[in-house]
C-alpha cells in the first residue's frame, strides 16, 4: 500500500520521570531509526511533564530469560531463606540490627 | 513449585502477560476488543477534527487540539499493546479499512454545532471513563498498563467537555438551547456505547470469565447513569429522558434504555456517517504515505553516512 512502516522495527521506551529516579519501561514505539524512534517516543509519552529523559532501544536487541524456563531459572533463590535477613530470630531486647 | 497454569494465573488475580501460554479464545477476544478500541480512539478523532479551526475561542482552539492529539496517541498505546499478542499494525488497519474490525458506534453521528464538542465529551468520554477505569484491572498485563495511561489523559477530556457545556449552559438563551440539543441528540448514543444488554452480549460471558472485563454492559451502564443525573443537574440541562428517576429501593435511577436496534444497525455500518468515516480513515491512511516514505528515505540516507544506530 505505500512505504511500509511493517519494516519499521519496535523500539522499547524507557522514561526517567525526574531526576533521583530510574528509567522504567512506559511502552513501545515503532520507527525507522533511533533518532525518529526518540522523536516519537517524546511525541507519544511526555506531552505533560513526564519525563526528564528517555531512552530508546531497539526490541530485537533486548536479550530475556526464557519465559519457559522461569521455574528452573530463578530456582536457586527459592530454598534459601536465610538469604532474608527475616529469617533469623533476634533475642528480646536487640536493636538496630 | 511448577509454573502457574493460565487458569491458576486467572483464578489468583495475576496478570497475564505475553510470553505466557494462553487459550486461543483469550487471544482472540482480547485482539479483537482491543482493536476495537485502538479504532475507536483513531476514527474518534474525526467528529472533533471539523470543530478545531471552528472553535470559539484560541484557548478552546488549543484544547481541542491537545484532545485530539491525545486521542491518537491513545490508538498508538493500544495497537502497541495489541501488537504484544501477534497480530500486525498493518493487519488491524487494513481490518478497520476493510471492515473486518470495528468502532464505537457513537462515532458513526454528525457533530453539527460547537455545543456537540462538549456534550460528546461529557457524555462519550464519561461513558469511557466509567469503562476503562475498571479495564485497568484487566487481567492481560500489557492492555492494563495502557488503560492506566489512557485514563489519566481521558480525565482532561472528559472534564474540558464538562466546563464548554457549562460555559454554554450560562450563556445566552440560544447558547442554552445549542447546548441541551446536544445533550438531546448524545445521550443516548453515550448509553450505546456500553454495548448491548448482557442477555444479548455474545463475547461477555467469555470475557468476564477470563477477567479481560471486570462487570456486565448493564452494571457500567447504570453506574454511568447514575454519575449523569447529579451532573446535568449541576449544568442545569436536562437528560433526554422523562422516565429517568431515583429509584429508593435499588439504590439506582430507573432510565430508558437505548435502542440496540439502532445500535445493532450502525455497527452493522448503516448509521448516518459510517462510510465518510471508514473512507476519510482511508484516505488519510493513502494521503500519509509520503510522510512515511520520506521518513524511511530520511533515515536510510542517515545510516548510509553513518550516523545514528543501526536499526
Amino acid at each position: 500500500m505505500s512505504a511500509a512502516p511493517a519494516d519499521w522495527p519496535l523500539w522499547e521506551v524507557f522514561v526517567r520521570a525526574r531526576r533521583g529516579l530510574t528509567h522504567l519501561h512506559v511502552g513501545s514505539v515503532h520507527a525507522p531509526d533511533a533518532e525518529l524512534a526518540l522523536h516519537n517516543a517524546r511525541d507519544l509519552h511526555t506531552r505533560r511533564g513526564e519525563g526528564a529523559s528517555i531512552w530508546v532501544v531497539p526490541a530485537a536487541h533486548i536479550t530475556a530469560s526464557d519465559p519457559d524456563d522461569k521455574d528452573a531459572y530463578f530456582d536457586p533463590a527459592l530454598d534459601k531463606d536465610f538469604r532474608h535477613p527475616a529469617h533469623f530470630e533476634l533475642p528480646e531486647g536487640v536493636e538496630h540490627l | 513449585m511448577g509454573p502457574l497454569s493460565f487458569d491458576a494465573l486467572i483464578a489468583g488475580e495475576h496478570k497475564v502477560e505475553p510470553t505466557d501460554w494462553m487459550p486461543e479464545g483469550y487471544r482472540a477476544n482480547l485482539v479483537r476488543q482491543i482493536a476495537q478500541h485502538a479504532h475507536s480512539e483513531v476514527v474518534g478523532m474525526q467528529p472533533e477534527r471539523n470543530w478545531i479551526s471552528r472553535a470559539p475561542s484560541l484557548r478552546r482552539k488549543a484544547i481541542l487540539l491537545a484532545k485530539v492529539q491525545d486521542e491518537a496517541g491513545h490508538g498508538l498505546y493500544l495497537y502497541a499493546a495489541a501488537e504484544t499478542l501477534g497480530v500486525s499494525r498493518e493487519w488491524m488497519l487494513d481490518a478497520l479499512h476493510e471492515g473486518r474490525q470495528r468502532y464505537l458506534s457513537f462515532i458513526n453521528y454528525p457533530t453539527l454545532t460547537w455545543a456537540d464538542v462538549g456534550a460528546l465529551a461529557w457524555l462519550t468520554d464519561g461513558a469511557a471513563v466509567v469503562n476503562q477505569v475498571t479495564l485497568c484491572r484487566s487481567s492481560y498485563g500489557p492492555y492494563a498498563r495502557a488503560m492506566v495511561r489512557v485514563c489519566r489523559e481521558e480525565s482532561f477530556h472528559h472534564r474540558q467537555g464538562f466546563d464548554a457545556l457549562h460555559v454554554l449552559a450560562r450563556g445566552t438563551s440560544a447558547q442554552r438551547d445549542m447546548a441541551q440539543d446536544a445533550v438531546d441528540r448524545w445521550w443516548y448514543p453515550a448509553l450505546a456505547m456500553f454495548g448491548p444488554p448482557h442477555t444479548r452480549s455474545t463475547h461477555s460471558d467469555r470475557s468476564l470469565a477470563w477477567k479481560i472485563k471486570r462487570f456486565t454492559n448493564d452494571e457500567l451502564r447504570q453506574r454511568f447513569v447514575d454519575i449523569c443525573v447529579p451532573q446535568a443537574k449541576v449544568l442545569g440541562l436536562q437528560l433526554p429522558d422523562p422516565d429517568l428517576k431515583w429509584n429508593a429501593e435499588r439504590g439506582h435511577h430507573d432510565f430508558t434504555e437505548p435502542d440496540y436496534d439502532e445500535l445493532k444497525h450502525v455497527v452493522a455500518g448503516y448509521g448516518p456517517c459510517n462510510r465518510q468515516r471508514v473512507e476519510h480513515r482511508r484516505r488519510v491512511h493513502e494521503d500519509g504515505a509520503w510522510v512515511r516514505a520520506a521518513a524511511t528515505a530520511y533515515a536510510a540516507k542517515h545510516q548510509a553516512a553513518g550516523q545514528g544506530l543501526p536499526a
